[in-house]
């Protein structure tokens, strides 16, 4: 019998009401009163200095307000980077300016030139189209390689170099890495390129600032994944604003997929300008133009070179790869091709040697951050697919040479500089098989075969490192951030419990699963429980919600601080009962004495710390309310297998799903229901990645891409239903929940058994040429594949 | 600016809008009526889409003026007065489909006029009938599920 509430219960979610009635409060919902809007006039070339920008004609427009420029950011920061990367010659990365207005250049079509402020959005865009922009234009540097080559066009002349960095890991192990490959039975080399993404959370950025004069507050609300991170960077970097001075609210966020954790120019804008109009303004982005100015994903060209012996046990691998950073660095960018993309490169298998070198290269082009995943689907893609390969070119069945290589003992210490506590890849894997009932596959192949369609098979395994952490080693390598997590959890005379937490939900249930647990701990009903996030004003300090953290360092954190309040209250418990406090017992929102029937309701002990007449004074104050900070031991490590089955029409080239398998084992699940959700989204981010989408610029730097007519989402009927099993369990062995985080997962595991699956099935149909295809998986790519000579 | 009169959720409204106001921007700045999203500005997302004379229609991409006289329902004109969700929105809590709600209005709005128009659809009528109606955090999954759920077809869902 399944359970109906607390930890494991499918539990319906609470804030779907509000969602399903139009009663959402995003930031856009939001009007201050007197509130001015701004629209950003925007560079429509990639790469050009700034002549002259005229605002003498915009200004005179009806209800214009003010037109801002570069000038008036003279005494004002630029926008913070929170990663250092060290590189392999121990250099420092090289950190340009990103000004909150472009000062003396552009450098990517979208970069923001002129703020104009009017009383309505309508008077601000009529008045935009008059600001006098005269750019002298110059050659775009688009392609990565090209960047870094000897007399390339510099995106920055100050730091003479497009190279942001060149990375190597482990440093120390590139010549042994080397001679392993030098000795190896067998070497498969597989050249790919990771796609540029856009993210596309359904809705787009907005932002509103606003200033009390009678206090000296700032207040911005905003689509953030972390609004306490966007106050620390945009205060102490950027504007100069103490953290008890400013406040900032993220309220309902429509999605964020990573484009939200980072902080954008415009937020700083609305601020800066509310204080010196004296009033609110608001920023709506219309959806073309987040396209040129929300931060992209991926875009990584990788070399990568597996090699085993002749019973294809792995020996090593070594990577080449050049990640795109765009024009300026987004506030994580160094660290997603380094620390969120190296150290997941053993994947789920037994390889002793492995060199990554990542060289991060300046482009005229939109800036390039986290994306759902993060460096771990990189890291996936290139590995699960030159595995693939290899397992072609030595003979060997694609799972078998995976299971031979698996990691089977925990914890295991990669040579990538993790250690997996948990897992247990043969289980997923086994799950796998039966789920996605593999034995039938060549009877579904006959079946396609008789309409004429190439059926293929593609599986593979994906490991990722989630609630990165702890923050003493992130420091270590480059992080300006601690990436604990924090709760407050506050208990009321009645019972009723109120948890303030530093995470932030955006589509992920927190207001529904974080309550779950609280519910289990203390064995009250989940409505005596609320969650509260999103706001720095009334939530204790918190690192906010990305790497699919929320559950394993947030809910960490509040099951601390419950377990504080739990303690305390056991104490005014015992005194209640006359009884000794290490007899108290806490089930079912009962304290009772144990091995006897004395019992006293928590209501009853939760009044008494507020109406403290019968109450310990000498032991404990009164009141129930504890804040705990949690900060990670280690990375979870959540895996699976995946497996994706297509149709190849090969008179178009069009790819069909047919269907879509996928084990995960999250170790333990708190909502089951949600978590299912989570890796159903993730999934079809994946087939996206792998079948549709593309951020595609032209040599001129020009986004060809930039709104839905151009880049292709996935829609409803370009995916199946999904099978998800999320039964294979090896709880976290380092966090009080044994949870590992799901958020990722999904797109992360996806985009290899798209491709594994594509080239099977022109492999199958005798195109023995066809050993790679690079995404998205175009009907025209397709074809041009099949019928290469 | 032009008057335009209508009614909206069974309402009589009115308001003064330029010839360039959209229906959408009519219905939430000027009616306070923030249910019905905008997500794009090429009127292929859906966010916004709202019920016109019975017909589903994306407001982002038609102007307010052109709609005097006419019956508008938005999302928040689909429980009933007591809060009892409709059976489309119950269906999406059930079966949870939505996560951040963004897109949410648009495909109640989307669902309940293809179960007007068909009400046993299949699964791929489903499919293609949301085209015009983009969600990143679902994967459509159980979007689906919940249509099909709402025509009363819980046992035509192929998969968990």
């Amino acid at each position: 019998m399944p359970k109906d509430h607390g930890i494991g219960a499918s539990s319906k979610r609470r804030e779907d009401i509000r969602f399903l009635t139009g009663n959402g409060r995003y930031t856009d919902d939001i009007n201050l009163h007197g509130q001015a809007h701004v629209a950003f006039v925007r560079s429509q070339v990639a790469h050009g200095r700034l002549k002259s920008v005229d605002t003498s004609a915009a200004a005179g427009m009806p209800g214009v307000l003010r037109v801002f420029t570069a000038r008036d950011f003279e005494g004002v920061g630029g926008l913070p980077c929170g990663w250092q990367v060290t590189d392999r010659h121990g250099e420092v990365m090289k950190e340009p300016k990103h000004p909150v207005l472009a000062d003396g250049k552009v450098r990517h079509v979208g970069d923001p030139i002129a703020a104009v402020v009017a009383e309505t959005y309508e008077q601000a865009r009529d008045a935009a189209e008059a600001v006098g922009v005269e750019i002298e234009e110059l050659p775009a540097v688009i392609d990565m390689k090209a960047a870094v080559a000897d007399g390339s066009v510099l995106v920055h002349e100050d730091i003479g170099t497009n190279l942001c960095y060149d990375w190597g890991f482990v440093e120390e192990n590139k010549a042994k890495v080397d001679a392993a490959f030098d000795a190896a039975h067998h070497v498969t080399t597989l050249e790919l390129v990771n796609n540029r993404l856009v993210p596309n959370a359904m809705e787009p950025r907005v932002a509103v600032g606003d200033f009390s004069f009678a206090t000296g507050e700032h207040t911005l609300y905003t689509t953030s994944q972390n609004p306490h991170v966007i106050r620390l960077l945009m205060g102490a970097f950027v504007l100069g604003i103490p953290e008890h001075k400013l406040r900032v609210v993220a309220p309902d966020v429509g999605g964020g997929f990573g484009s939200k954790i980072f902080h954008y120019a415009e937020e700083a804008f609305v601020t800066f300008a509310a204080k010196a109009l004296r009033r609110p303004v608001k920023w709506t982005c219309q959806r073309s133009e987040s396209f040129m100015s929300d931060a992209h994903g991926r875009d990584h060209v990788t070399k990568i070179e597996l090699a085993l012996d002749a019973e294809g046990h792995f020996q090593a691998i070594r990577t080449e790869t050049y990640a795109n950073m765009g024009a300026y660095l987004s506030t994580f960018a160094p660290s997603v091709p380094t620390w969120l993309h190296g150290t997941l490169m053993a994947g789920n298998y037994r390889t002793p040697l492995i060199y990554v070198n990542v060289k991060a290269v300046f482009t005229n082009t939109v800036p390039v951050d986290a994306y759902r995943g993060a460096g771990r689907p990189e890291a996936t893609f290139q590995l699960e697919r030159v595995i693939d390969k290899a397992a072609r070119e030595m003979g060997m069945d694609p799972i078998e040479l995976r299971r031979k290589n698996f990691i089977t003992e925990f914890p295991y210490e990669t040579p990538v500089a993790v250690v997996y506590d948990t897992g247990d890849y043969h289980a997923t894997m086994d799950k796998l098989v039966e789920i996605a009932d593999l034995k039938g596959f060549e009877a579904r192949r006959a079946e396609s075969a008789k309409k004429g369609l190439l059926r293929g098979l593609g599986v593979n395994c994906y490991i990722e490192a989630c609630g990165i952490a702890p923050s003493q080693l992130v420091g270590q390598l480059g992080a300006r951030a601690g990436l604990y997590e924090s709760a407050t959890v506050r208990v009321n005379a009645t019972g009723g419990v109120v948890v303030m937490t530093g995470s932030h939900s955006h589509g992920q249930g927190h207001e529904t699963s974080f309550a779950q647990v609280i519910s289990e701990m203390i064995g009250i009903p989940e409505d005596q429980v609320e969650i509260v996030h999103g706001d720095t004003a009334n939530t204790p300090m918190g690192m906010g919600t990305y790497g699919s953290r929320s559950i394993a360092v947030g809910g960490s954190a509040m099951v601390k601080a419950a377990g504080k309040v739990i303690d305390k209250a056991k104490k005014i418990a015992a005194h209640l009962l006359e009884a000794s406090e290490g007899d108290i017992e806490l089930k079912d929102g009962k304290f009772s004495v144990a091995g006897t029937d004395k019992s006293v309701e928590w209501g009853a002990v939760t009044l008494a710390a507020y109406v403290p007449h019968n109450y310990p004074l000498d032991q404990v104050e009164p009141g129930l309310e504890e804040t705990a900070f949690y900060d990670p031991s280690n990375f979870t490590y959540p895996a699976g297998a995946y497996a994706c089955e297509v149709e190849v029409d090969p008179e178009t080239g069009k790819v069909t799903i047919c269907s879509f398998a996928a084990t995960d084992d999250f170790g333990n699940i708190i909502n089951p229901m949600i978590v299912d959700g989570q890796v159903h989204g993730g999934i079809a981010q994946g087939i996206g990645q792998a079948l549709l989408e593309n951020a595609t610029y032209d040599e001129d730097g020009q986004l060809l891409s930039g709104s839905y007519m151009d880049y292709a989402m996935p829609r409803a009927d370009d995916v199946p239903f999904y099978k998800v099993d999320h039964s294979c369990q090896t709880p976290c062995t380092h966090n009080p929940l044994g949870v590992k985080g799901c958020g990722e997962a999904g797109a992360i595991g996806t985009p290899p058994a798209v491709v594994n699956a594509v080239v099977d099935a022109l492999q199958r149909a005798g195109h023995a040429h066809v050993t790679h295809l690079d995404m998205p998986l175009s009907p025209a790519r397709v074809w041009a594949a099949i019928n290469a000579k | 600016m032009t008057k335009v009169a209508m009614s909206v959720n069974g309402r009589a409204v009115s308001g003064e809008v330029e010839g360039r106001t959209l229906l959408v921007q009519f219905l939430r700045e000027g009616l306070g009526l923030t249910g019905t999203h905008v997500g794009c500005d090429t009127a292929q997302c859906g966010a916004c889409v709202v019920h016109v004379d019975g017909k589903a229609l994306k407001a982002c991409n038609v102007f307010a003026l052109d709609f005097e006289g006419a019956e508008v329902t938005t999302i928040e004109g689909m429980a009933a007065p007591d809060g009892t969700l409709s059976p489309i929105q119950q269906a999406f809590q059930d079966h949870h489909g939505l996560q951040c709600g963004f897109c949410t209005p648009g495909m109640v709005m989307s669902a309940a006029a293809l179960l007007a128009e068909n009400p046993k659809p299949t699964e791929a009528e489903v499919r293609e009938y949301l085209e015009g109606n983009l969600c990143r955090c679902t994967g459509y999954h159980n979007i689906v599920k919940a249509i099909l759920a709402a025509s009363g077809q819980e046992m035509a869902v192929a998969a968990e």
